[in-house]
């Protein structure tokens, strides 16, 4: 196992220690590199409101997608977790999206969203739920809302199928128990499939939320932060600072921000993973 | 696309408890679910389907759901796009199997070691090979950045296939030491004592037992090498080292700032072809992978 550790020490340990470095200091892509001290941290803190703006915007999606993403993957889950062919071949279409690159995906419902050509937008006046094209990316609320849907078209099958493999692994003797005694179908969901099928409920949704707080893709691809600066991620924001404005120092104390943030999360995700490992 | 690898049972002997559940009520599951996954599939029907029409007819307003006329203009436009469709798949193809190649060598001795030996440390050892799940790699993307530009890493297919490697080594060490543990111990011990060495024992007998754990592993690895998008928007910046979704992204900005629908579909189906293909016809790999990746 050493390869695999001196690579991750080259390719983690070290950069990460450099991240925090350089994190100190003015570097950009046009030279400097001069130590400032706590400067960088300053500005974050209390000169650069577009930070705080990214960060309210991701906590914003994130707190918003998380839990459509568990519910609908859920709800889907039960559906179709029965292993009868057509219930099959149903999960296997909607997983799809899930190998489709999310870059992709955004080129895709970038389109499907346009005002002009947007076949979304023209479905929705077909059916009469909208009145006419809607211009989805001029204001922030709408925009954020069809990153949303765009998001959950592509990964919504990922709980999905983790879901139903917990739900099967529920042993039969306990739902046919409650059957017996009669219990409806949303009781048994309610008091048996929920509890029991928690813990992947619990690791799902950590990983889908990490995911979300790291957002990047469909803002860059979609809206281009815009209008005004009101969709940046904090990771776009780290992008356009770093490699847009060429500030790598401040950039890098972005990143040490967004790791720190992350890391608590990712902390217990690893901890359920490693443990559940052991057999 | 044959049907039986599609259906795949998770788990094969599973079927819902029948009960009292009435025949009206399962079928309406079923249309429902029916219902779900066309929808699901919709969107890329019409990707398709537009970028099978004109240019002008793609770009049509209002738009028609179905094409008129056919035509493969657009995916003439992506192939003749700026350097040429084949350097932008070559160059995601390159990308993809440097990763492969890193995630294997790297992955199946580590996972190897760990399930095998019992040594003091063992644990830290994992977690530090977690450790790329727990930075967050969108924030390491500057000090590689400078890294690469300093060692010559920049631009490369190499440099960039490195990134790809990082980001799956945690999920790989983790699937191939459970497929390492999941052997006979016996039959290790038997090689063992008929005097064979622990590398020959690695290459010769537990390899080949592990091989679906290294297929699953290698498919994930080019799933994900292929679909990356912010390092390779960052590594790969000049105009022959991109990608393809970076490269499609190009087409959307285009020239003179109309985009060109029909292209920009085109190349929306050219960058999905490989990882829908993979998923149909290895789905028993890809689920199975997933399945004990992330939750056992």
């Amino acid at each position: 196992m050493a390869p695999a550790l001196l690579f991750v020490a080259a390719f983690v340990l070290y950069p990460f220690g450099q991240l925090i470095y350089t994190s100190f200091t003015d570097t950009s892509l046009l030279g400097g590199g001069q130590w400032i001290g706590l400067a960088n941290y300053n500005r974050i803190f209390s000169g650069d409101p577009q930070f705080w703006r990214s960060l309210l915007f991701t906590a914003k999606y994130t707190a918003i997608i998380t839990p459509i993403l568990m519910g609908l993957g859920y709800a889907l889950a039960l559906l179709t977790a029965s292993n009868d062919r057509v219930l099959q071949l149903a999960r296997s279409i909607i997983f799809m999206p899930v190998v489709v690159g999310l870059g992709t995906s955004s080129l895709l419902w970038y389109w499907l969203f346009n005002q002009q050509v947007g076949l979304f937008n023209q479905a929705l006046v077909d059916l009469h739920l909208s009145d006419r094209m809607i211009v989805w990316f001029t204001a922030a609320d709408w925009a954020l809302w069809a990153v949303i849907i765009s998001v959950t078209w592509k990964v919504v099958g990922f709980g999905m199928i983790l879901f139903i493999a917990a739900i099967q692994s529920i042993s039969h003797e306990i739902v046919e128990a409650s059957q017996m005694d009669g219990a409806s179908y949303w009781k048994r969901v309610q008091l048996i499939y929920l509890p029991l099928t928690f813990r992947t409920v619990l690791l799902v949704t950590l990983i889908s939320a990490i995911g979300s707080m790291l957002a990047f893709e469909p803002l860059y691809i979609m809206t281009g932060g815009n209008p005004r600066g009101q969709t940046f991620t904090s990771v776009y924001w780290i992008y356009q600072s770093a490699f847009v404005k060429f500030q790598l120092g401040y950039g890098s104390a972005l990143s040490v921000v967004l790791t720190a943030t992350i890391m608590a999360a990712a902390v217990i995700q690893v901890y359920l993973t490693s443990r559940s490992g052991k057999r | 696309m044959t049907d039986a690898a599609l259906s795949k049972p998770l788990s094969p002997a599973w079927t819902a408890p029948k009960g009292r559940a009435r025949q009206g009520t399962r079928l309406i599951a079923a249309a429902a679910a029916v219902f779900v996954a066309a929808l699901m599939l919709a969107p890329i029907a019409v990707s398709f389907l537009a970028s099978i029409k004109t240019t002008a007819e793609a770009s049509a307003v209002p738009p028609h759901y179905l094409p008129q006329t056919l035509s493969i203009e657009n995916y003439q436009k992506i192939y003749f796009y700026q350097a040429g469709l084949w350097v932008y798949v070559g160059n995601s193809v390159v990308v993809a199997a440097l990763a492969i190649l890193q995630v294997i060598l790297l992955t199946v001795p580590a996972g190897y070691g760990l399930a095998r030996y019992n040594f003091r440390g063992k644990e830290f050892l994992f977690l530090l090979l977690l450790l790329p799940l727990m930075i967050p790699y969108q924030a390491l993307l500057v000090p590689l950045y400078l890294m690469f530009a300093k060692i010559g890493l920049a631009n490369t297919t190499i440099g960039l296939s490195i990134v790809h490697a990082m980001l799956q080594i945690p999920f790989s060490v983790y699937l191939m030491r459970n497929a390492f543990e999941g052997l006979p111990k016996e039959l290790v011990e038997a090689a063992t004592i008929d005097g064979a060495g622990s590398v020959q024992v690695l290459l010769r007998i537990a390899l080949p037992l592990v091989l679906p754990a290294i297929i699953t592993v290698s498919l994930f690895a080019f799933i994900t090498s292929w679909n990356e998008f912010l390092a390779a928007l960052i590594m790969m910046n000049k105009e022959t080292s991109f990608t393809v979704p970076v490269m499609v992204t190009g087409v959307r900005i285009g020239q003179q700032s109309s985009v060109d629908w029909g292209a920009l579909q085109a190349g929306v189906i050219v960058s999905m072809i490989p990882c829908i293909l993979i998923y149909i016809l290895l789905q028993k790999y890809y689920v199975s992978g997933l399945l004990n990746g992330a939750v056992k």
